[in-house]
This record gives structure tokens, sequence and C-alpha cells, in this order.
């Protein structure tokens, strides 16, 4: 069977890559746009968190003899907490000034980690070995796909799913979403929205850092792999636009899709398809698809 | 004068007692040394023009301000350096200007925002009962709310939260006569109950029948204070102050 020309096989393959890649934009998006929400901090160290998470789950493995399941839990919770310091001590300090200022930190931030990283493990990758329970194909009848790979997709799903029930469903999500329109008044209400903030940053933190744990096998661990995703990451941001959790998490996964359906068709494109999507949803909605407008 | 007219401030530690207050945004120095008490139970309405401090003086109680100086003691305890939501803990319900209602939560969920600070809060039902129409809109979005629902919203959560003070800025403003009328009977029953109230208002025909006492704010300093007994007196000087 064909479509437009080409084996569906082929087409399916594609959209399968595609939804893992856009997986890995949901999950990093979302961390983003929910520290912006919040913060009001455009966080260029979310890259290097990624790279920090995959990083982690390495050094678990290769010192410490911790599996890749454990690793799963306990490396993003230790870059989480890497970022709740960061908030505490440094971040911390440049609320109230012009964005800019945290927009500068984070990019410092993130060059600092990349170069200590680069310093001790050098550039040419660390291989992280797939778990021995998800090596092997797995037969979904139109093709064969790497187990690790499905099982990507679906940690991402449940992960991003789980999170837009916290943010829309839960007291401590209504503590959130009321921050984020308005975080002085809700602290004028009783909330300790310093806390809030800290947390809401190892939150966005510690799902990079998820996402670095996911993409170990898949990439290597190097430290540009994180700078590398941030760009796409931000169009991401854009083209969803702020304000809608979910709009977020289907921007993430529909632009992967869109990505892999461009390595198709029209191969040249795939590298900035994105970008162009960007252009044309500021032309036509400046806040964004989902975005609310100001 | 009998006993009984007596203010009873001597013995009583003010519920909020701000000194020498002092404010800024960015670098306009808006407050100019504000000092007046308000006694537990006490309703006083804040007189005064746009632009002369009335709001400014709330938020500043509030720390929301840029900068602040002076000393404001709620229920003698000094709040000068504490946090937004510590100065809320202490018994202090503040209801902003534009209403602050958070659009992207639901009815509901904008009443069950601010933790309740004290076990003898208003419970969830008593405070439906006291505003009927939040229930019956309790799923609906914060911002589809009518003006006059938002206001009763705004008033209604800081109820929840068992705050024996309550800041309210204007709130009658831009509501329909007959929501001005309900919010005086609440305001009035709140009285009753022993609510301490600081009241920003410019329609001084709203708070003349409920305030114990009127502070005219000019030019981000106290011009002048009347008790209740004597507002017919002066009432031709309050004109002047506020341009009517």
């Amino acid at each position: 069977m064909t479509i437009l020309g080409l084996p569906i096989q082929v087409l399916l393959g594609q959209l399968t890559i595609g939804l893992i890649n856009g997986s890995f934009y949901a999950l990093l998006s979302l961390g983003l746009a929910i520290i912006f929400g919040l913060l009001n901090v455009i966080n260029f160290a979310h890259g290097a968190f990624f790279m920090l998470g995959a990083l982690a789950a390495w050094l678990a493995l290769t010192v410490g003899a911790v599996n890749y399941w454990w690793a799963l839990a306990l490396a993003p919770l230790a870059t989480g907490l890497f970022g709740i310091i960061v908030e505490r001590l440094l971040l911390r300090r440049l609320q109230g000034l012009d964005h800019l200022y945290s927009l500068l930190f984070t990019f410092g931030l993130a060059l600092a980690i990349e170069g200590t990283v680069r310093d001790i493990y050098g550039t040419s990758g660390l291989a992280y070995p797939v778990p021995a329970a998800l090596r092997g194909p797995v037969d979904l009848g139109f093709m064969r796909l790497p187990a690790y790979r499905i099982w990507v997709v679906a940690v991402a799903l449940v992960v991003c799913f789980g999170t837009w029930a916290l943010i829309e469903k839960t007291r401590i999500g209504s503590y959130l979403r009321a921050g984020t329109e308005n975080a002085r008044l809700v602290q004028a209400l009783g909330i300790n929205v310093p806390l809030l903030v800290t947390l809401t940053y190892g939150f966005g933190v510690a799902l990079a850092g998820l996402a670095g744990v996911l993409a170990a096998p898949i990439y290597q661990v190097q430290p540009q792999m994180g700078s590398s995703m941030l760009i796409i990451i931000f169009a991401v941001v854009v083209i969803g636009g702020l304000g809608s959790t979910m709009g977020t998490i289907l921007t993430g996964l529909t632009l992967g899709v869109i990505e892999g359906l461009a390595k198709v068709f029209y191969p040249q494109a795939s590298s900035t398809v994105v970008f162009m999507i960007m252009v044309v949803v500021l032309l036509l909605r400046p806040a964004g698809l989902f975005g609310k407008e100001a | 004068m009998t006993a009984q007219s007596l203010p009873q401030a001597p013995l009583t530690t003010p519920a909020l007692s701000v000194r020498d207050l002092h404010a800024w945004y960015g670098h306009s120095h808006i407050l100019h040394g504000i000092s007046f008490d308000v006694a537990p139970g006490e309703v006083v309405a804040l007189l005064g023009r746009n632009g002369s401090g009335r709001t400014t003086t709330l938020r500043a109680i509030m720390n929301l301000v840029g900068r602040r100086e002076g000393s404001i003691l709620v229920a003698g305890r000094e709040t000068a350096k504490l946090q937004p939501h510590r100065i809320s803990r202490l018994g202090i319900g503040y209801c902003p200007e534009e209403r602050g209602i958070f659009a992207s939560l639901s009815c509901e969920e904008n009443l069950l925002l601010p933790p309740r600070i004290r076990d003898e809060a208003m419970r969830d039902d008593e405070i439906y009962a006291l505003f009927p129409n939040l229930l019956r809109r309790r799923d609906a979005p914060g911002t589809k709310l009518s003006g006059g629902e938002q206001q009763m919203l705004a008033i209604a959560r800081i109820l929840r939260t068992g705050a024996r003070t309550l800041l309210l800025d204007e709130i009658s403003e831009g509501l329909a006569p007959v929501i001005v009328d309900a919010l005086f009977d609440l305001i009035l029953k709140l009285r009753e109950l022993g609510f301490t109230i600081l009241l920003v208002e410019q329609n001084l025909h709203f708070t003349a029948p409920l305030a114990d006492r009127f502070i005219v704010i000019e030019r981000g300093k106290v011009a002048l204070e009347v008790e209740a007994r004597d507002l017919e007196a002066s009432t031709a000087a309050i004109d002047r102050l506020l341009g009517v």
C-alpha cells in the first residue's frame, strides 16, 4: 500500500520517530513553559539540565552500578534538587529585575555546566546501554520498532498527562495557575509563593532531567545534547503559546511528528520546518496557538 | 459625651497600627508618613481623591509596594520585615481594587485558594449560605462571573480564611446599584459579626452609615480624621478635600 507515492511503512516509520522526538519536545517545553509562567524566567539552562539528567544516569550506572530503573527516578530527583539549589542561591537574587538578567544568568549557567562536563568527560559522548528488558524490536504489525523507543513515548505521555492533571485538577496546581496570573496577589492571600517558586523551578528542571534519562540510551550522553535541542524547544513554546498546559504538550508532540513527516516528503526542510511554522504562527496568532491574548 | 461613646482604644491593642508609613513605587514617593490606628471591631473608611494614596496604603500594609518604611503593627506584632503571605496569616484579608479574580481558576478554586488561617473560620457551607450565587456558579471560570459576583467572590474568599481584619479596596466601584446595596448589607453584617474593617472608598454616601471613623488622605498624608458622630459637622471640610 502506498500513500502519496510512499510505502505506508516508511510513512508510519517516520511518524513514529517523529512521535519520539515529539515526546522529548513535550517534556522539555512543558517544564520551560511552567517555569516561565510563574517565574518569568526564560530558562536557557533547560538544555543543560536535560544533559545533566542523562549524565546523572550514566554516572549512576558507571560509578554506582545503579541500574536504569533506579536512575529513572533518582536522576530527575538529583537534577531537580540541583535546580532548587540554583533557584535558592542564585536565580532568586535576580527577582524583580528585568527579564534580561535571568536570561543572561541561565545562559551563562548553561555554558558553565556544559563547559565543566566537556572538560571532564570530553565531547565524544558516553554510551549508555539500553536496559535489558527493553532491548530488541517490537512488531507493531505495520513495522518493527525498538522496544525502548515505544517505552520512551509511553513514559513521556504518562508524565506529560500526569503533569497536566497536577496543574489543572489539584489544589497545588491552582496555586500555580493563579501565581502565573498574579504572583504578588497570591502571596497576599496567604500562600508561600517563594516556596512555590522554588518547587516549580525544581519540578520543571526535574522534567528536563527525566527527559535526559530517557534520552541517554538513544543519543549518547554528551555536553551539547541539550543545547542543540533547546532552540527547537523554545520554538515549540512560542508556537504553542503560554497559558495552556495541554496546548504545550500537544504542540510538542505534533511538531515532532511534522518534523518526521518533513524528513519523508522534503528532507531539506526537516531541520527548518519547525521555524517556518513558528513564523506563520507568529504572523497569524502572535500569542501562539493555545496562548491567551494579553 | 457619655462614657459609652468614648473610643475603646486605650486598653485594647489595636487590630492595626500604622506609624509614619512611607511607600515608594520605583522612584515615586507615594506615602509621606501616614499614621492611624484601627481598633478591633472598628470600621474605618479611608477617603481621598484618586491618586491620594489610599490604595497604596492598603498595598503597603500588605507589603505589596516597591519599598516601604515605618511601622505597621498587626494585633501588636511588627510586620515591617514580613513577606505578604506572613502578614496575611496574621489574620488580614486583602481584597484588591481590581478584585483579583483568577481567570484560569473556577469560581470554587478561587474561593478555596487562600489557606485557612484559623480553625474558627467560616465553614464552606456558611460561606455559600452567605453567597448563594457563588454556589450556583461554582464551576464557572473566574472571569465569566459578573462584576458583582466577582466582587462577592473576592470578599468571600478572604472571609473563608478566618481573617478578622479586612482591607477592602473600592468594593462598590463600577457596580450596579442593586449590587452596591447588597455589598452595603454585607459590610453591615460583617460589622455586626465583629470584623475589623479598613475600607477604601470614594463614595462617601456608601461609607457614611457604615464607618465608625473616617480618615481623609491627601498627597500621601492624613489630612483629616473624623469620628462618625462628628461627620455632619465636618462634611464641608471632607467635601473640600475630596474635591466634590
